[in-house]
């Protein structure tokens, strides 16, 4: 009898702890299978393709697929003086048979933009040789090139083609942070004229803590105001607020360029009331200002919020209790009310900086020339000039500060801390 | 109406005093009477609104709330300001881009709705005929062509995103999800990454795989865009969710599918539709993908209201933003009922 009630005990006592570890397994492995389609999904869909433009802005083969035996070959090439005269020979021979190739992205022009980055204005060289190459039937190949254009015996060229042989190289990133290359292969500060995207990068930055401190001058007084108001007049005023937070971006951008356009209501309003003449009327949109003005007036609300929910619940009490013992109101107010809003202060200060520096469609509807953000150069590079590792190389660029607030914001804040509303 | 006037003078007399004596100062500084109108404007209604304090409070104090109020009201009118003066703006019978004398003298030849009528009549071949007018307008007109593909792709892209975020959402509320920050971080990052990033590697990938330029391409993109709303929405309802109802649920022997449609569904609906509105009003609204993905063939609204911005500006596009906030009041109208609904639902409030 006890031999049997022992033996079920053990035969109990041991499963059971096994049981809870199998059934915990079983439970986190249900929750994992249900967050399961999205996370395959959202790797589909938008962490690999990030992944490969990242991929894309130090992988660059340009010259590797139109010229393949040059690349190899040149490798070899130790950088002094000239290459040797067999590098010149399967230059000629690839060059030729680059010439007869169609195919997007493998042709001499492609090849020609790929050099022209590190060389501005050596385009022509290559397409103009590469038509010529076909006659040169025999050698010496190092006379016949530097025949057709002196600028072959320049070992400026022939170094930068053996730089961009390499498939994977820092090319991108040295023009993104407006550096280059220089005769012998330094790695220098570029012309005045050519450094625009380290510029562009302060002032986006620069741009971005600008309007997300204009947003807590703005956003601050008006949290406070909807926090203490009894409930049925602060819904009545959070719909002033809500409602701009639901329209559309591009009504609201629209709506600024009807109001501070020349001809626009803010200009008429001033005239009419006296303070500038009808000749002084001011420029306010198409230029930074414009950017400024219409990108805090979508990004307040990201502001007000977060701001919102933290005062809504400090208790008036510590206030009173701070005046009762003979505190100044604005000390008062300074050592009690506002660190307790410091949690939302930071929770709306990154949120809005993280979604101002990446900024794109207002930008570029009323920036005009200097309220161009890195975005738009991003999607320029993308689109118009079609430099699409340079474009990448920013990206990443941009993409690396992006997530660091985000990491920031999530160690501080936690992100599933957020709420619309 | 008198009483409450002299209540007022009674309260704030010093304070009306105080604000003529400014207006005076106005006046003598600017020399035109406008100005002074102005001033009076700004100043005055937040005084008129002021609220009685009690008797102790300084005049100082008095002078803080009364700034206060005058910046906050200043904010709030900066805000919602520019989403109503659209409105008028689009009865413009001109076509420009400001109010004309007439608007403001509110000569009605000066308001029509031409505007929108183009917006119907932009693109048709016949706008005056009568024979097959509706399916001309149907299949030819820009602008209901560009709503159209709106309204297709954020229905479609809602309502993948909200199956698939609400899925999510129930796994990473659960007290066992192993790695939930990771994950949680992940699957609200599309929100996150600036939208040119997401759209540049979306733009190469699609393109590599040849679903650029067409509509699965577009609705893949919105799906991800909308996801993140549809989980903070979500989770925010199941955080109040009690757990103990779905083991009670199981404990009377309801399988898993049961329990979720029986129990878990009814109450965390309101969170279910306003994360597809969330989804639905991301779609609707988002340009950015569609520039880099879409072809012509999938011109959404946002894409028009762009190039229109861009090309030729027109009241048009005001008239469009008019319906479009029309539209937005109405969606916020529906989320505040769900809201209420889902603060009832679960206990939090009274009414």
């Amino acid at each position: 009898m006890t031999t049997a009630n022992s033996s079920i005990d053990q035969a109990d006592a041991m499963p059971l702890k096994e049981k809870l570890a199998k059934t915990t397994a079983i439970q986190r492995r249900r929750a994992f299978l249900l967050t399961l389609p999205l996370v395959l999904f959202l790797l589909i869909s938008f962490v690999f393709p990030i992944g490969q433009m990242l991929f894309n802005s130090i992988h660059n083969n340009k010259v590797s697929g139109v010229v393949p035996d040059f690349a190899v070959a040149i490798q070899s090439w130790d950088g002094q003086g000239l290459p040797s005269e067999e590098v010149f020979e399967i230059f000629v021979k690839d060059l030729a048979k680059a010439k007869k190739v169609r195919e997007v992205g493998r042709t001499v022009g492609n090849m020609a933009t790929r050099i022209n980055y590190e060389m501005p204005g050596s385009r022509s060289l290559f397409t103009k040789t590469a038509r010529k190459v076909i006659n040169i039937k025999q050698g010496p190949y190092k006379e016949a090139l530097i025949k057709i254009n002196e600028k072959w015996a320049n070992p400026q060229v022939w170094l930068t083609l053996q730089r961009a042989s390499h498939d994977i190289s820092p090319a991108f990133y040295i023009a993104a942070m407006d550096l280059k290359y220089n005769e012998v292969g330094e790695v220098v500060q570029a012309d005045e004229l050519y450094q625009i995207y380290l510029k562009n990068f302060i002032k986006t930055l620069w741009l971005a803590a600008l309007i997300t401190f204009i947003c807590v001058l703005l956003a601050y007084p008006v949290a406070y105001l909807l926090s203490v108001l009894p409930l049925r007049q602060s819904n009545l005023l959070m719909i002033m607020v809500l409602l701009p937070f639901w329209t559309s971006l591009l009504v609201r951008t629209t709506a600024w360029i009807a109001i501070l356009q020349t001809e626009g209501v803010i200009n008429d309003l001033l005239v009419y009331f006296g303070v500038i003449g009808e000749d002084g009327r001011i420029q306010m949109i198409y230029n930074q200002t414009g950017t400024v003005i219409a990108m805090v007036h979508i990004l307040l609300p990201f502001m007000i919020l977060p701001l919102y929910s933290v005062m809504k619940t400090i208790q008036p009490t510590y206030m009173r209790a701070a005046l009762s013992m003979g505190s100044k109101p604005f000390n008062a107010y300074r050592r009690v009310y506002l660190p307790q809003t410091i949690p939302g202060l930071a929770a709306g200060t990154l949120l809005v900086f993280i979604l101002a520096i990446g900024y794109y469609i207002t930008p570029a509807l009323v920036g005009g020339q200097d309220g161009l953000l890195i975005s738009n150069l991003i999607a320029y590079h993308i689109q118009k000039s079609l430099n699409w590792s340079l474009g990448a190389a920013l990206g990443a660029m941009l993409l690396v500060v992006v997530l660091a607030l985000y990491w920031v914001y999530n160690r501080l804040i936690g992100i599933d801390k957020l709420r619309f509303g | 109406m008198t009483n409450f006037l002299q209540k007022q003078i009674q309260i704030k007399g010093k304070a009306y005093m105080y604000l003529a004596l400014a207006t005076v100062v106005v006046v003598l500084l600017t020399g035109t009477i406008k100005a002074a109108v102005g001033f009076l404007l700004v100043f005055g209604i937040p005084l008129y609104f002021m609220e009685k304090m009690q008797d102790y409070a300084t005049t100082g104090e008095r002078f803080t709330r009364y700034i206060f109020l005058v910046i906050s009201a200043s904010v709030l009118v900066f805000l919602i300001a520019p989403v109503l003066i659209i409105m008028p703006l689009s009865f413009n019978a001109e076509p420009y881009f400001t109010f004309t004398d007439g608007m403001l003298s509110f000569d009605a030849a000066a308001y029509s709705t031409r505007w929108y009528l183009d917006i119907l009549h932009n693109g048709m071949k016949a706008p005056e005929a009568i024979d097959g007018w509706w399916s001309d307008m149907w299949n030819n007109a820009q602008w209901i062509r560009a709503a159209r593909n709106s309204f297709f792709i954020a229905t479609v892209s809602a309502t993948i995103a909200t199956v698939l975020g609400t899925l999510a959402a129930l796994g990473l509320s659960r007290p066992e999800m192993p790695q939930r920050a990771l994950i949680t971080s992940l699957l609200i990052s599309p929100m996150i990454v600036p939208l040119v990033i997401t759209a540049t590697g979306m733009f190469f990938f699609y393109s590599s795989i040849g679903i650029a330029q067409t509509y699965t391409g577009v609705i893949l993109a919105h799906v991800t865009l909308g996801v993140p709303f549809v989980i903070i929405t979500v989770t925010a309802t199941l955080s109040g969710f009690d757990m103990s109802l779905v083991r009670a649920s199981q404990n009377m022997g309801a399988n898993g599918w049961i329990t979720f449609r029986r129990i878990i569904m009814p109450l965390i609906l309101p969170g279910m539709i306003s994360g597809a509105l969330f989804a639905f009003i991301t779609s609707l609204d988002e340009v950015v993908a569609v520039l880099f993905i879409a072809g012509v063939e999938q011109r959404t609204i946002p894409r028009q209201m762009f190039s229109g911005i861009r090309e030729q500006i027109s009241p048009t596009i005001l008239a469009v933003a008019s319906i479009l906030v029309v539209m937005s009041v109405c969606l916020l109208t529906v989320l505040e009922l769900l809201r209420r609904r889902s603060e009832k639902l679960r206990g939090l409030s009274p009414g």
